[in-house]
C-alpha cells in the first residue's frame, strides 16, 4: 500500500493567531515526511476542500491528516471515501488553542505533538475491507404467544421468511386459555374478549407462506452467528429417537414470555387454605371454564368450594411483587388485570362487593380512564394497605383478611368469600443450571453468583449465572442471553431499548421486562425491526449498534496465540468461541467492534486495520518528551473514551476553559480496548503519568460496550505488577469515571492528577 | 427481503428522541430516504434539556452522541433534516399512494460555513431569554442553542436580532456564515409515509390556580428543576431558588400537577413519579443538608423501576406523603411557601413550609396544537384520541406515531415505539 501522506493545517478559528503555523509545518515536514504539508485559513470552506480533493486526484494523497477542529465537527465536509483514503483528524482547536494560552511555547508543543501523533497513525492505518456476504435472512422467532405471533406476522409482512418455534401444542401462548383482557385501544375503558384478534393472528400465521411453524417443539441448540445461525429443533410430536430438524436463520427474536409467580410460596397470604383463595391466573381459568371457553357471556362467578355464586371477592395486589423476599420488581400488569376482573365480577355478580387491597394503583397513561371508571362503581372498594394475615373459617366457609397500614391509620378485618392473589410475572429466560446437582431453580429466585463459574479474568460483578433451556446457544459464554437484572435480559440503555449483548438476538415482550399484551405488540415489532436490521447491516459488512456502520473488524494472528482465553472470556458480546485447545474462534458477525479483545490480548495478536496495539503505540512513540524535568515538561498521556470523555473535552473547549498543556489525548474506542503494552510504551519512553477517562461502571454502568471501563480498571491489577517491575509508582496511572456533562470537572480532574504525578517526580526513564 | 418501494421518502414530524430514533432505525435497516422536520434550530428535542435520565442518572447527551455518530456515518442523503421548519400542508398525492407535503423553513441566517468559533456572539449587542433554560437566563441574539447542538452551528433569534440596523455579527464572521437577509424557504416533498413524533410540552400549570405557579416565584416546574440542576444551566448546577438565589434544602414535590385530573389531563403522564424521585435524589446528592418531601396520590414506578423507588425510600431524608395539596400560599417575608396538605395516611390536615415547590407538571401531547397549523386534506385519516394521542396507526395510509405522540411514555418506551414505527414504514413499502 502506498503511503502518500498529506498534512493540511487549518489556520482559521484563531488557530493561526494562537500558534506559529509556519513552525508547525516545518516540524510536521521533519517528522512526518509528508508528500504535501500546507496550511489554509478556512480549510472546511469550499476552497480548502478543493485543495485537498485536488491533491487526492493529482498527487495521489491517500493518507490525510486534517489538523483543524475536532473530529466531531465538520465531518460532513471532511468526508472522503474511507476505503481508499484514510482521514485522520487532529484537534488543534477544541483540544489545543481553545483550552491553552495563545502564542505560548507549551501550546505550540502540544499542537506539534498532536500533528505528529496524527501523522504516525495515518501512516500505519490500513483501509477497511468490509466483510460483505450473502447471508440467510430468515427470522427465527422463539415462542408462539402474543409477542411471538406478532413478531412472526410482522416479520413476514416486511418481506422476511420466519421460522416460529413453540413448545406447546397450540399457538397463542398465555392468553389462549384465558377469558378477557382489557381494551387495547383508547380510551381503554372496556373489557374485550381476549381471543378477539388472537384467533385471527393465529390463523394469519398459520396461513402465511412465509412462516414455517414448529409446534410442540423446542430449540435443541443454536450455533453460528447473525446471517448464519444453525438451529436444531426437537419436536415432541416426532418419534423419540428421531433426529432434530435443522434450520438456518439470520437473526432471532426471543419471545419466550413469562410464567406466574409460584403461589405456593405465598402461604402467608393463605394460598392452599381453601380452593377459594386462588391466583389471578386461576381466576381467569375459572372464568374460562364457567363461560364454556368464552361461548357464554352471561354467567355468574361461582366458588370452587361449593359452586355458589360469590357475594364478595377480595383482591390482594402485589402478591409476591414489590417484595424483596419474592419478586423485587413491580409486575406492571396486575393493577389493570385486577381492575378488569373487578369489573367482570360486578357485571356478572351484581350483588357482590369487591375489595382491592393495594399499595399503589399503577394504571399508567390512558389506562387511568379504566381506573377512574372503576372508582365510580360503588360496589368496588379500593383499600390502600398491606395484608398482614389471612385465615379460613371452615365452618362458615369464609375467609378473614387482616389489613394494616390503611389510610387514616387503622387496621381492618374483612370477611370475604373469595380471595384473589394478584401474583406477578416471572421472565421465562431459561433455567438456572446448578453446578453440582440436577435440580434447577426458577429464574425469579435469585441465585447467588457463587455457584457460577467465574472466569479468572472477568470481574465478578459481570459474571453471569449459567442458564439453559430456551435458546441453548453453543456460545462459549453461555447458552442463554445474559440477564440484566431479576432474570430479565433487558437493555441497560435508556436511549437504546433493544441494545442486546448477543448480536442478532433480540428479546421481546414480557421476557424482557414486565409488559402487558398491548405493549408486547409494539415490542415485538421493535424487536423484528432490529432483527432484520442486523441481517441487512451484517450482510453489507457493517456493524450494528453502537458502532453502527463501522466497516472494520479485528483480525486474529492465530499462529502467535498462546490460548490464554482472555479474549474469549472478556468479549462483552460473546463473539468469540474457542476450540478444545482454547484457540479463539472469532465470529465477525457477532462482533460489535469495541476492541475489548484487542485490549485483553497479552501477545497483541488482535488488531483492526485502523486501530491496533502497533498503531496507537506508534502515536505514543511520536510524542516528544523533553528531558529537562521542569514543571511544564511533565507529560501526561490521556486515553479518552470516544463517546463520552472525548466530547466532554470538546465541550470544555467550546466553553474556552483552561486545561493543563501537559496532557496528550488519544481517543480510544472503549477503555476496554486499551492494551497494557501502551502503558509500557508510554512509561518506558519517559511519559510521567497516564490518565484514563471513561464511562461509569457498576450497576448503572454507562459503558456502551457494557463492561469496557470496568475491565480497564480490573486490568490495572496486572499493570501494577508491570509498574513494580519497572520500579515505578502505581499512582502514575489513574482511571477516572467521567460523564459527558462532567466537562466542567475536567480542569480539576486533570490538574489533580498532574499535581500528583509532579509530587512523584519525573519518570526516571526519561531520555533512555 | 423482497423489494422495497423507495422512490418516495418518509416524513418524520419532530426531531426529538423519538423522531431521530425512528429515522435511524429505518435507514440502518433499508435504503430509504427520511426527512425530519423540526421546529427548533437543532435536533435532539426536549430530552436534551434534562439534567439526567432516570433510572441510571446518566446525562442524555451520551446516547445523543451515539445517535449523531450514527447519523454522520449513515449512507449519504438518506437522513435529511429540515430544522427551524414546520409542515404547512399535507395533501394526497394524485398519482399512486402517498402525500405531497409543503414545509416552511424559517430563514437560515447561519449557513453550513459556521465553525462555531463564537466571534459573532462576542459582538452581538442584543440579548434574548434563553428558551433552552426556560427563560431563566439570557443569551445573545446570536447563540449556540444547546451545549452540543446538532447541526453544530449558531442560531439567530429573529425576535431579538436587530438585523439591518446592526449586522455586527455579519461583519465579525470571517467565514461568510451569516446572512441576515436570508429568506424563508418553501420545500415540497412527496412522501410515502408520515411518522408523527411531535412530542409533548409541560402542562400549563398556571391553570392549577391553587398551586400558585406564576404567582409565587419559588413555585417552579419539574422541567425547570432539570435546568437548575444542570451544570450547563442558568445556575451552574446549583439548585438555587428563583426569588433570592438561596440554595434550597427543604423542597416540596407535588405529583400529578395536572395529571389524573379530569379538568386538566385526565390520564397519568407516566413519567412524573420517576422524575420527582430522581430530582429528590439528585437534590440530596448536591446538597446533603436537604430534605425533600414528595406529595403523591400513588407512586407509579413500574417494572424494574421499583428498585429506583426503593433506593429513594432508603434515604431517610426523603419523605413521602400520600395526600393532595389543597392550596399553596406564600410567606411574603421569606419567600417560603405554605402548603395546606391532607396526609391521607394519618387523616390529618397539615400546614407544611417549603423553601421551594416543584410541580410535577404532566406531559401534554403537542399533536392537537401542531395540527391546527397544518392544512390537511379531509380524506386523510389521523386517528387522534380525545387526549391528543395517536395510538391507532393507519397502516393502510402509512400514518404512524412514535413517542409521546403515541401515548404518555418515558424515553425508554419512546425508543421502543420509534423502533416499532420504523418497522411499520418498512412493511408499508415492502413489495411483497
Amino acid at each position: 500500500m502506498d503511503n502518500n501522506l498529506g498534512i493540511y493545517i487549518c489556520s482559521g478559528c484563531d488557530i493561526g493567531k494562537s500558534l506559529n503555523v509556519e513552525r508547525l509545518i516545518n516540524t510536521a515536514k521533519d517528522s512526518g515526511k509528508p508528500l504535501v504539508c500546507v496550511s489554509h485559513e478556512f480549510l472546511c470552506g469550499p476552497e480548502g476542500i478543493n485543495l485537498i480533493k485536488n491533491d487526492i486526484s493529482e498527487k495521489k494523497i491517500n493518507k490525510l491528516v486534517i489538523a483543524a477542529c475536532s473530529m466531531r465537527a465538520k465531518q460532513d465536509v471532511f468526508n472522503f471515501d474511507q476505503f481508499t483514503i484514510h482521514t485522520e483528524r487532529v484537534n488543534l482547536r477544541e483540544h489545543v488553542i481553545w483550552i491553552s494560552p495563545p502564542n505560548d511555547n507549551n501550546t505550540q508543543l502540544l499542537a506539534e505533538d498532536y500533528i505528529n501523533m496524527g501523522a504516525s497513525r495515518a501512516k500505519k492505518a490500513a483501509f477497511p475491507e468490509p466483510l460483505v456476504q450473502d447471508l440467510n435472512k430468515t427470522v427465527l422467532v422463539v415462542g408462539g404467544g402474543v409477542t411471538g405471533l406478532n413478531a412472526s406476522v410482522n416479520a413476514a409482512k416486511a418481506g422476511y421468511d420466519v421460522v416460529l418455534v413453540e413448545k406447546k401444542p397450540n399457538l397463542g401462548g398465555f392468553p389462549f386459555s384465558k377469558y378477557k383482557k382489557w381494551e387495547t385501544k383508547p380510551p381503554f375503558d372496556k373489557n374485550t374478549w381476549i381471543r378477539e384478534g388472537l384467533d385471527e393472528l393465529i390463523s394469519e400465521a398459520e396461513k402465511s407462506n412465509k412462516i414455517k411453524i414448529y409446534k410442540n417443539s423446542k430449540i435443541k441448540s443454536i450455533s453460528g452467528a447473525p446471517g448464519k445461525f444453525n438451529v436444531e429443533i426437537e419436536s415432541a410430536e416426532g418419534n423419540s429417537g428421531s433426529e432434530p430438524v435443522k434450520e438456518i436463520a439470520g437473526s432471532i427474536v426471543a419471545a419466550t414470555g413469562w410464567k406466574p409467580y409460584d403461589a405456593k410460596k405465598l402461604d402467608n397470604l393463605g394460598y392452599g387454605l381453601t380452593p377459594d383463595i386462588l391466583t389471578n391466573v386461576e381466576l381467569e381459568e375459572l372464568y374460562s371454564e364457567l363461560s364454556d371457553n368464552g361461548k357464554s357471556e352471561n354467567f355468574a362467578l361461582k366458588r370452587k368450594s361449593d359452586g355458589k355464586p360469590v357475594k364478595s371477592v377480595l383482591f390482594v395486589q402485589c402478591a409476591g411483587s414489590r417484595d424483596e423476599n419474592h419478586l423485587p420488581y413491580c409486575s406492571t400488569v396486575c393493577c389493570m388485570s385486577s381492575l378488569k376482573e373487578a369489573a367482570l365480577i360486578r357485571k356478572n355478580n351484581p350483588d357482590a362487593n369487591v375489595y382491592i387491597i393495594y399499595k399503589d394503583m399503577r394504571t399508567m397513561g390512558e389506562y387511568e380512564n379504566f381506573y377512574r371508571k372503576m372508582q365510580d362503581d360503588e360496589g368496588i372498594f379500593m383499600v390502600k394497605g398491606v395484608v398482614s394475615g389471612v385465615s379460613f373459617d371452615k365452618s362458615g366457609n369464609t375467609i378473614g383478611v387482616k389489613v394494616k397500614d390503611t389510610l387514616f391509620g387503622g387496621d381492618i378485618d374483612i370477611n370475604t368469600e373469595m380471595v384473589v392473589l394478584a401474583t406477578g410475572m416471572v421472565p421465562n429466560s431459561g433455567e438456572i443450571e446448578l453446578k453440582d446437582n440436577a435440580a434447577t431453580l426458577n429464574v425469579g429466585e435469585v441465585q447467588p453468583a457463587s455457584g457460577a463459574s467465574c472466569p479468572p479474568s472477568v470481574p465478578v460483578s459481570t459474571a453471569q449465572v449459567p442458564k439453559s433451556g430456551l435458546l441453548n446457544l453453543s456460545y462459549r459464554q453461555g447458552k442463554e442471553m445474559p440477564d440484566l437484572i431479576y432474570g430479565f435480559p433487558d437493555s441497560n440503555f435508556i436511549c437504546f431499548p433493544y441494545e442486546s449483548r448477543r448480536t442478532g438476538i433480540y428479546p421481546a415482550g414480557s421476557v424482557r421486562m414486565p409488559l402487558d399484551t398491548v405493549f408486547s405488540v409494539d415490542d415485538a415489532k421493535g424487536a423484528v425491526l432490529k432483527a432484520i436490521q442486523c441481517i441487512e447491516q451484517t450482510s453489507k459488512g457493517r456493524a450494528v449498534h453502537p458502532r453502527s456502520n463501522d466497516t472494520t473488524y479485528p483480525f486474529f494472528d492465530l499462529p502467535r496465540c498462546t490460548q490464554c482465553k482472555r479474549c474469549t472470556e472478556e468479549c462483552p458480546f460473546g463473539a468469540i468461541d474457542e476450540d478444545e485447545k482454547g484457540t479463539p474462534q472469532y465470529n465477525p458477525e457477532r462482533c460489535r467492534r469495541c476492541g475489548i479483545c484487542m485490549g485483553a490480548c497479552p501477545v497483541r495478536i488482535i488488531s483492526f486495520k485502523n486501530y491496533s496495539p502497533d498503531i496507537i503505540g506508534s502515536m505514543i512513540k511520536s510524542i516528544y518528551v523533553p528531558e529537562d524535568p521542569t514543571d511544564e515538561n511533565y507529560r501526561i498521556l490521556v486515553f479518552a473514551c470516544e463517546n463520552d470523555a472525548y466530547p466532554a473535552l470538546d465541550i470544555l473547549g467550546l466553553n474556552k476553559m483552561n486545561l493543563s498543556s501537559n496532557i496528550r489525548v488519544i481517543p480510544v474506542r472503549c477503555l476496554g480496548s486499551i492494551n497494557n503494552v501502551w502503558y509500557a510504551d508510554a512509561l518506558s519512553k519517559g511519559i510521567d503519568g497516564i490518565l484514563l477517562l471513561g464511562c461509569k461502571y457498576g450497576d448503572d454502568y454507562q459503558c456502551h460496550f457494557t463492561k469496557g471501563s470496568e475491565l480497564a480498571s480490573y486490568r490495572m491489577g496486572n499493570l501494577k505488577e508491570t509498574l513494580t517491575r519497572l520500579v515505578l509508582e502505581e499512582e502514575r496511572v489513574r482511571q477516572v469515571q467521567l460523564e459527558y456533562t462532567d466537562y466542567m470537572k475536567l480542569p480539576e480532574i486533570v490538574e489533580d492528577f498532574v499535581n500528583k504525578v509532579k509530587s512523584l517526580g519525573p519518570n526516571p526513564y526519561k531520555g533512555f | 427481503m423482497s423489494e422495497l418501494n423507495n422512490e418516495n421518502a418518509v416524513l418524520i414530524i419532530g426531531g426529538g428522541h423519538s423522531g431521530v430514533s425512528a429515522a435511524l432505525e429505518i435507514t440502518e435497516a433499508v435504503d430509504k430516504k427520511v426527512y425530519i422536520v423540526e421546529k427548533k434550530s437543532y435536533i435532539g428535542g426536549r430530552v436534551l434539556q434534562m439534567y439526567k435520565y432516570f433510572p441510571k442518572l446518566c446525562p442524555p447527551f451520551c446516547g445523543f452522541e451515539i445517535n449523531t455518530k450514527r447519523i454522520k456515518s449513515s449512507a449519504e442523503g438518506n437522513i435529511n433534516f429540515l430544522v427551524s421548519s414546520s409542515v404547512e400542508e399535507i395533501t394526497k398525492a394524485k398519482e399512486g399512494s402517498g402525500y405531497k407535503v409543503k414545509i416552511k423553513q424559517k430563514p437560515q441566517y447561519i449557513n453550513d460555513n459556521c465553525t462555531v468559533c463564537g466571534e459573532c456572539a462576542k459582538v452581538c449587542p442584543e440579548e434574548r431569554p434563553n428558551d433552552f433554560n426556560y427563560g431563566m437566563d439570557n443569551t445573545k441574539a446570536i447563540f449556540m442553542p444547546a451545549i452540543s447542538s446538532f447541526p453544530l452551528k449558531y442560531s439567530v433569534d429573529d425576535k431579538y436580532c436587530k438585523f439591518s440596523a446592526c449586522k455586527k455579527c455579519e461583519e465579525a464572521c470571517r467565514y461568510s456564515a451569516i446572512n441576515l437577509d436570508a429568506k424563508e424557504n418553501i420545500i415540497e416533498l412527496t412522501v410515502s409515509d408520515i411518522i408523527f413524533a411531535t412530542g409533548w410540552k409541560p402542562y400549563e400549570v398556571e391553570k392549577l390556580e391553587n398551586l400558585g405557579y406564576g404567582k409565587y416565584k419559588n413555585v417552579i416546574t419539574n422541567v425547570k428543576m432539570e435546568r437548575l440542576a444542570a451544570e450547563n444551566g442558568p445556575t451552574g448546577g446549583k439548585i438555587l431558588r428563583p426569588s433570592d438565589g438561596k440554595e434550597v434544602k427543604n423542597v416540596a414535590f407535588i405529583q400529578c400537577a395536572g395529571s389524573r385530573n379530569e379538568n386538566h389531563l385526565p390520564y397519568c403522564s407516566a413519567i412524573c413519579c420517576m422524575a420527582s424521585l430522581k430530582q429528590a435524589m439528585y437534590l440530596r446528592e448536591k446538597n446533603p443538608e436537604s430534605s425533600p418531601v414528595i406529595f403523591y396520590i400513588d407512586l407509579r414506578t413500574p417494572g424494574r423501576y421499583e428498585n429506583f423507588l426503593n433506593k429513594a425510600q432508603s434515604d431517610e431524608k426523603i419523605k413521602f406523603n400520600k395526600g393532595i395539596v389543597g392550596k399553596i400560599s406564600e410567606d411574603r417575608e421569606t419567600g417560603d411557601l405554605l402548603l395546606d396538605v391532607e396526609d391521607m395516611l394519618s387523616g390529618k390536615k397539615n400546614k407544611v413550609r417549603a423553601e421551594m415547590v416543584v410541580l410535577a407538571a404532566g406531559m401534554a401531547s403537542n399533536i392537537k396544537d401542531d395540527l391546527k397549523e397544518i392544512k390537511i386534506d379531509e380524506e386523510i385519516k389521523i386517528d387522534i384520541d380525545e387526549n391528543g394521542f395517536i395510538f391507532n396507526d393507519n397502516f393502510k395510509e402509512g400514518i404512524f406515531s412514535a413517542g409521546v405522540a403515541r401515548f404518555p411514555l418515558d424515553v425508554y418506551m419512546s425508543g421502543q415505539s420509534a423502533t416499532s414505527a420504523a418497522l411499520s414504514v418498512i412493511q408499508h413499502n415492502a413489495k411483497l
